[in-house]
């Protein structure tokens, strides 16, 4: 089980426990434990006014890339993404459902995909006489080779809208990706859940040419006393 | 409608609406609170976004809906709809609002800085704009109340312009604050602990402490931030029985009778559309300060034919807000780091660098001061972007696809920091915002036109923050991100009304011909009208604007109490 796993699984556990208390407060009007753990929404929503639950409804209903589209941006999101030893690919993050709504959400977005792809199929066709996603593997890597980079020089101005295309779907996908639990996993993110905060752990100051210094630190909280009720000296200096 | 005859009735439940809230129920009087958005509590579960996943989000957080993405806890931001706002040709300011209990103290940057002796008295240093007609010893002690009151983490660093309050430790600095810390010495910038209205340790019984999640932009729910839904309204409510809670109103204006003084407030129900009034013996403006100056601009009367306390031509004049610059760094050493640890810490920077520089030798007044950020945050829409374009700094292939893309995003997680610069602009008469002379909003109710043009001042201040944030990116052994913005962008100088530090709308004076409030933030032409938000202010400093608000929120607040108990009002 990953950290953070454990750590929420931790979490829930403990609702109302000793573990609880320390991280977020005790008197229980202010210490919900349920409400800090996310997915206990009252109506199964991400705290959405009713304006933004409609407008999300009208997004879903709208359909604006087709199947054929669809299709070509799961083979792209592959490409970008494959899945590695210890991680899921692209599409096993449901990047190209994701990429479906964005595109409605941001409509922006849809010429510069729409006419991508179109670019794309002609440039397969023009060299392999067929669509981008009937091209076999080393077909479509070596139109992939030809826009994945930038070309600073332009050695090859004939690819500059293959290039602006491959841009916004590798921005897309890594978006997509990163954002989901599979990517904050392969990422390493470790955050989101209750904790208290103590300063940058001592190996990791190790691997870096940084260090906390004492006069600094004196100013820091001393996580033990978090719980005990501020008192002051009438110069704002912290008794407690 | 209702024949109660209230002691106070507050317009806007914000930072100054909601302290007035507080401060005048808690002495006993009868308030009506009027708010132009829904009730909101940061702990309702139904709309709380405070620890959610990215992917909870269909659209992982991006800006459709809510300018700064799905989870920041405002409603209504640069556009509320329905409710426009105009420019006069040539401006472009940028206003937002928040239509909800707590206004925008329920997403604000936290950032709680005291104003200084000098920022009171500019004109006596610099001969620009004009001195507030108190000093801080003055407000001192409600600054010193004020800590205690709402809790602020900080450091004492006796520096006689950024002075102590009452402070709750700070949080131990991040790693890129650490390395910032070394950069900034280096690069001769002042750097110390931040200080915002975030409780590290246990300040009462009734709120809860920082559980560091990052996230005070979406409102805490254990109310370990300042809020003024949390903190102020919500306690007022249950606590004295003393306030009345009118949402989704919409006020009109300040109603006045022959004698001029105000008698109430008329306001739109925004669920009905119907007009409605309210009475009462006072009225007190905590809309923001451009929604005040609207309501003062829409008050006319035979008494007052200019609009309530517009005798003198200033509402709505003076509006000033913080001027703004940033920049980004990638910093190489940070490449690859480890990130099995949760750095989520509190939510916004644990250090800053505030002003510390004399303009004697410099060729702009004022000052600003830096706010920095980094580190491994949460990722969402946008993450990932251009993520490979840190190569070209280290001789790497810019490009790419596959597990060496894969590769990438990790090398550069955490490894960029950025900055922004906050700094004062100079009060001008002509900078403003009037009624527009011909459109009205869905309510029927007159807009705002702004007028409003930056200065050389502002300009080449926005030209010595671009050039400090390239020695600094320089001092920590980075690159600066992108191009430094030139002379003909302004060097980068953000938008008008961009850092929604908007005062200076209702300016406080001793000349009634000259300012729109005395000193206690009471209208010259209507004693018994106040105005409780950032309208009063003379000058913003290169402190953000809320602290002063609530400071001096509070201090009216006591002042009106007095005229009660005298029987002045």
């Amino acid at each position: 089980m990953k950290r953070r796993e454990t750590l929420r699984t931790l979490l829930v556990g403990t609702i109302g426990g000793a573990a609880l208390i320390t991280a977020s407060g005790c008197d229980p009007d202010t210490s919900d434990a349920a409400s800090m753990e996310s997915g206990n929404n009252a109506n199964g929503l991400y705290g959405r006014t009713p304006a933004e639950i409609e407008h999300d409804e009208e997004v879903n209903a709208e359909i604006y890339l087709n199947e054929h589209e669809l299709a070509s941006i799961a083979v792209l999101c592959d490409i970008i993404l494959p899945a590695t030893t210890t991680a899921g690919s692209a599409t096993d993050a449901k990047v190209p459902d994701f990429i479906d709504f964005i595109v409605k959400d941001l409509p922006v977005l849809q010429l510069p995909i729409r006419g991508g792809l179109m670019w794309l199929n002609y440039e397969a066709n023009r060299r392999f006489g067929k669509d981008f996603i009937t091209c076999l593997p080393e077909e479509e890597v070596q139109i992939i080779e030809d826009i994945a980079y930038p070309d600073p020089e332009e050695l090859r101005p004939d690819m500059a809208y293959g290039i602006t295309f491959f841009n916004l779907m590798r921005n897309l996908t890594l978006t997509g990706y990163y954002t989901t639990k599979m990517g904050l996993d392969d990422l390493g993110y470790t955050g989101n859940f209750a904790n208290v905060w103590d300063g940058v752990p001592a190996e990791v100051l190790a691997d870096h040419d940084v260090d906390y210094d004492e006069e600094w630190l004196a100013k820091c909280v001393d996580q033990n006393e978090r719980m005990t009720i501020a008192e002051w000296d009438e110069d704002g200096n912290l008794l407690t | 409608m209702s024949e109660t005859i209230y002691d106070v009735i507050i317009v806007g439940s914000g930072a100054g609406g909601g302290m007035a809230t507080k401060m005048l129920s808690e002495a006993g009087l009868k308030v009506a609170l009027v708010e132009a958005g829904p009730y909101f509590d940061p702990k309702d579960p139904t709309t709380m976004t405070q620890m959610k996943w990215p992917w909870e989000s269909p659209r992982r957080g991006a800006s459709t809906n809510r300018a700064f993405g799905d989870f920041d806890m405002s409603w209504g931001d640069w556009e509320v709809e329905g409710e426009p706002y105009t420019q006069q040709e040539g401006t472009d300011f940028m206003w937002w609002r928040s239509r909800m209990l707590g206004g925008r103290t329920n997403h604000w940057g936290r950032i709680s800085l005291r104003f200084g002796p000098d920022d009171f008295q500019r004109k006596d240093i610099d001969g620009l704009g004009d001195n507030w007609p108190i000093t801080y010893e003055e407000i001192k002690p409600y600054y010193d109340r004020l800590d205690k009151m709402v809790g602020v983490f900080g450091s004492k660093e006796n520096r006689r312009n950024d002075p102590d309050g009452f402070f709750l430790p700070a949080p131990k600095p991040r790693l890129h604050e650490l390395y910032y810390i070394k950069g900034a010495r280096k690069a001769g910038v002042d750097v110390i602990p931040a200080r915002l209205s975030i409780l590290t340790k246990k300040l009462n019984n009734d709120r809860g402490v920082c559980f560091y999640c990052s996230q005070c932009n979406r409102s805490c729910n254990v109310y370990a931030d300042f809020s003024s839904s949390s903190v102020f309204i919500i306690p007022a409510l249950n606590g004295t029985g003393q306030v009345d809670l009118f949402v989704n109103s919409m006020v009109r204006s300040v109603t006045t009778d022959t004698e001029g003084k105000a008698t109430g407030v008329s306001y739109i129900n925004k669920i009905d559309r119907k007009e409605y009034q309210l009475k009462g013996r006072s009225v007190v403006l905590g809309a923001s300060a451009c929604s005040s100056a609207r309501i003062l601009l829409n008050s006319k009367s035979p008494q007052h034919p200019n609009g309530l306390g517009n005798s003198s031509d200033v509402v709505g004049r003076y509006l000033h807000d913080s001027t703004g610059g940033g920049r980004t760094g990638f910093i190489p050493a940070l490449m690859d780091r480890r990130t099995d640890y949760n750095e989520d810490g509190v939510g916004g920077m644990h250090v800053y660098s505030p002003w510390w520089l004399d303009n004697k030798k410099l060729d702009f007044p004022r000052g600003y001061h830096i706010e920095v950020w980094g580190g491994l945050g949460m990722p969402a829409y946008g993450f990932g972007f251009d993520a490979t374009a840190f190569n070209k700094h280290i001789g790497l292939e810019v490009g790419g696809y596959g597990d060496k893309l894969r590769d990438d995003v990790k090398r550069f997680y955490g490894a960029a920091i950025g900055f922004g610069g906050r700094g004062e602009s100079i009060a001008r008469k002509e900078n403003r915002c009037e009624l527009d002379p011909t459109v009205v909003d869905e309510y029927g109710i007159p807009v705002l036109r702004f007028d409003y043009q930056w200065s050389d001042y502002e300009r080449y201040q926005a030209r010595h923050m671009q050039d400090t944030f390239e020695e600094l990116i320089h001092a920590m052994g980075g690159h600066p991100v992108g191009d430094k913005p030139t002379k003909e962008q302004d060097w980068g100088l953000l938008k008008p009304g961009q850092i929604i530090h908007e005062v200076g709308t209702t300016r406080m004076g001793n000349d009634p011909k000259t300012s729109v409030t005395n000193k206690y933030c009471q209208l010259h032409d209507a004693d018994n009208v106040f105005v409780v938000d950032a309208g009063p202010f003379v000058s913003q400093a290169d402190k953000n604007c809320t602290w002063t608000i609530m400071a001096l929120a509070m201090r009216t607040s006591e002042y009106i109490i007095e005229q009660y108990k005298k029987r002045n009002i």
